[in-house]
């Protein structure tokens, strides 16, 4: 975009590169907002009927979907109340604080091939850590308000993300096993193709792993069942029970735009991120071929359809969130904790193992033959092995081949991209 | 100072490094609450972990061969998991100062007997 | 003056203002938070000079494991006569002093060196887009991938060889110095202040 400006224009490089920048800020803003203000019309909605009753009708017909806008409008019109013995400057700063992480996530999540605001090569490491950076917006919080109920739930919440970043950590680990990379990029890159590619069916392991992701993920952004540190019935509101107006919007940006974030994580690991079940826009060649850098409209109409097919698995994945919401009774924090503990920690590991030695053993996954991007041909377990060439394959790093080569330890190496050095075995 | 003038090297990360070290160092002799002190131990691991990232980084250097290497990123990872570890033990000991005297100000812990 | 340039003064001006915040404010909390900011503009600072892994890993294990426990540290021994703690002026000369004598010391050894000052690299795209991830996961686990270029596996071992004994031993460290920590920190009777008896 900033090249668009230059070029056409001839504006300042500085200016184009501000402006493009600003733009695309801006378009990514939209995402905790807009997203936010549907999420809890769907909230709203999906509640009432799992409740058996209609939710807002009234305003903007029959779906009541302006009731999010007159709610937005009154929470901006509400008087800004602080307690008496707080800290001030930690009060205000804390809800944005929250804000600027659960945002930051976002800029490493890609919406299509391509199109991410920060394209890193640690793209989940970075994900991970910053939305366990979010406590301390709630932390800051919890002690601003100079209000014991806030503070025992800040902590309470703040211990419960912090306990659940272990399960999570093994659960998205497993996915990047698979593909290689941390790259998010990548890891979508490789499950193009039909649906049988996305990792989730990759094998047994990583299918359960990726409801244990699930959990984690729902605890992590405290969602119920794990919501107790929020709770209306247990801590009055917890951490933000002092907060009122814009500042307590901000929070609630923040934390469905950690739900986006983490619904959007589990459709790159483990189901195929932009890529549909059907590869539409492959079969009919719009699609940028890997490793095309110039503008086609059809490319781009490529790219968008995956970027709408992208968005409407996050939003599956927050329906759901929501849906258990509503179902599940509440955990107390004892057994929040030794769900975490007891429960997904210990699976999370045993299952990560098991996909380790899948992934070695079978690295094209349960199918046949699996053909990636690259030219790259996996073989799967049910293929027809024969030979001892089974279960090698070439990593990212083709400088470890080199390695293992000239240390001599008879493993021999496939050479990605170069099908003519596989061997028999590969041919149908 | 010149320092603006020219591209980024290893001498401007060396010297946000210092200050880092010296507010840590800073830090560890004037705080009295204990978790002051602890404080200040992490601002100067941080100072001298830039140090290790700018030598080890080829974006810095001139020619685009770092001085140490990737060797200046792996001690860097270690110094950042010993830290974790340091802290921790100090914390402990901090909370067991606190049950046992009801006070974290280290100007009263002068006393050997626990 | 491009972006690199840019970017690195805001990030080491929040860092080294954040670290002078600290060491100039006497309110704990606000120390543990202006601590979080600089450490946090620590980790941008790894970003921009390339080690994106180490900067990652700084945002989760530094920031997000070793500053949350402190956090928690401060939340449960912030009693109000603890929050504020004030310093002699006596002490806060002397530390000025040394500080200062210090800054001096390392800034202008910093300076000195003239190899050390170009960075002409930062303009070259080819060096700021290289992933190190792979490189350091594989030093991790004993193989230098950026050394092949050294002759002979028996003078790689002497000269550059992997992490892996470290890894190992920083690993049973942890686990260790956990175990110890919980030990020491675990939830006792508080020792009741008595009067001297007889």
């Amino acid at each position: 975009m900033a090249d668009f400006f230059i070029h056409h224009w001839g504006w300042w490089p500085w200016l184009s590169d501000l402006l493009a920048g600003f733009i695309q800020c801006n378009l990514l803003l939209l995402v905790p907002f807009i997203g936010a203000m549907f999420f809890v019309w769907v909230e709203r909605k999906v509640s009432a009927r799992i409740q058996d009753r209609l939710g807002p009708t009234r305003t903007g017909g029959k779906f009541g979907w302006l009731q999010l806008l007159a709610d937005g409008l009154k929470l901006i019109t509400k008087e800004d109340l602080m307690p008496g013995g707080t800290d001030r400057l930690l009060f205000k700063l804390a809800p944005y604080v929250s804000f600027v992480f659960s945002y930051a996530a976002l800029m490493a999540l890609p919406f299509a091939d391509g199109w991410v605001a920060l394209p890193m090569n640690v793209g989940v490491f970075f994900i991970i850590a910053v939305l366990g950076l979010e406590v301390f917006g709630v932390i800051l919080a919890g002690y601003a308000s100079a209000s014991k109920w806030s503070l025992f739930g800040a902590m309470r919440e703040a211990a419960q993300v912090v306990s659940y970043e272990v399960p999570l950590g093994l659960c998205i680990v497993t996915p990047c096993l698979i593909a290689g990379s941390l790259d998010l990029v990548a890891i979508a890159q490789q499950q193009q193709g039909w649906l049988t590619n996305w990792f989730i069916f990759h094998d047994p392991f990583t299918f359960i792993i990726f409801w244990v992701y699930f959990t984690c993920a729902t605890a992590s952004v405290n969602r119920a069942p794990f919501d107790l540190a929020e709770a209306e019935s247990e801590l009055v509101a917890g951490f933000h029970t002092e907060y009122s107006g814009f500042r307590w919007l901000a929070f609630y940006m923040a934390e469905y735009g950690s739900m986006f974030t983490v619904a959007g994580l589990g459709a790159i690991l483990f189901f195929g991120g932009w890529n549909g079940p059907i590869p539409i826009t492959h079969m009919l060649g719009w699609a940028y071929k890997p490793g095309a850098t110039d503008f086609h409209t059809l490319g781009y109409i490529a790219n968008l359809l995956g970027c709408l097919n992208f968005i409407g698995k996050c939003i599956l994945g927050v329906t759901v969130m929501i849906w258990v919401r509503w179902t599940l009774p509440r955990l107390r924090i004892d057994q929040v904790m030794k769900t975490c503990l007891k429960y997904c920690t210990p699976i999370a590991a045993v299952m990560f193992v098991g996909a380790a030695v899948w992934q070695y053993e079978f690295p094209g996954g349960l199918w046949l033959k699996q053909t990636l991007p690259s030219g790259e041909v996996r073989e799967g377990a049910f293929a027809d092995h024969g030979g001892e060439n089974s279960g090698q394959w070439s990593v990212v790093s083709g400088q470890l081949l080199a390695v293992r080569e000239q240390e001599g330890t008879g493993i021999r190496s496939q050479k990605a991209n170069n099908p003519a050095t596989n061997r028999g075995q590969m041919t149908p | 100072m010149n320092l603006f003038a020219e591209p980024i090297g290893v001498t401007h990360y060396l010297v946000v490094g210092a200050v880092l070290f010296v507010c840590g160092a800073v830090c560890m002799a004037t705080k009295r609450n204990a978790l002051g002190v602890l404080m200040g131990i992490e601002l100067v691991l941080n100072g001298a972990n830039l140090n290790f990232i700018a030598f080890g980084s080829r974006i810095l250097h001139a020619d685009g061969q770092a001085s140490i290497g990737l060797d200046g990123q792996l001690i860097a990872v270690f110094v950042i998991v010993l830290a974790a570890a340091e802290a921790a033990v100090a914390l402990a000991i901090t909370l067991n100062f606190y049950n046992n005297h009801s006070t974290v100000d280290v100007d009263r812990a002068d006393e050997l007997k626990g | 003056m491009n972006w690199h340039t840019v970017y690195f003064l805001l990030f080491s001006l929040a860092a080294c203002g954040f670290a002078l915040a600290v060491a100039f404010s006497s309110n704990i909390v606000r120390m543990a938070f202006y601590l979080v900011l600089s450490l946090g503009a620590t980790a941008g600072l790894f970003f921009l000079a390339g080690a994106d892994f180490i900067g990652a890993m700084q945002l989760l294990i530094y920031v997000g494991g070793t500053l949350v426990l402190l956090v928690f540290g401060v939340m449960l021994t912030a009693q109000s006569p603890f929050i504020s703690m004030r310093t002699h002026s006596g002490d806060w000369i002397l530390a000025a002093v040394v500080g200062g004598s210090l800054f001096a010391v390392l800034a202008q050894a910093a300076v000195s060196v003239p190899q050390w000052h170009a960075g002409a690299a930062s303009n070259d795209p080819s060096v700021m887009a290289a992933p190190t991830t792979t490189a350091v996961g594989e030093g991790l686990l004993g193989v230098r991938v950026d050394a092949l270029s050294k002759a002979g596996a028996a003078q790689q071992a002497g000269v550059l060889s992997g992490y892996l004994l470290p890894f190992e031993i920083v690993s049973v460290h942890l686990l260790v110095v956990l175990i110890g920590a919980a030990y020491l920190a675990r939830a006792k009777r508080r020792r009741v202040m008595r009067e001297v008896e007889g």
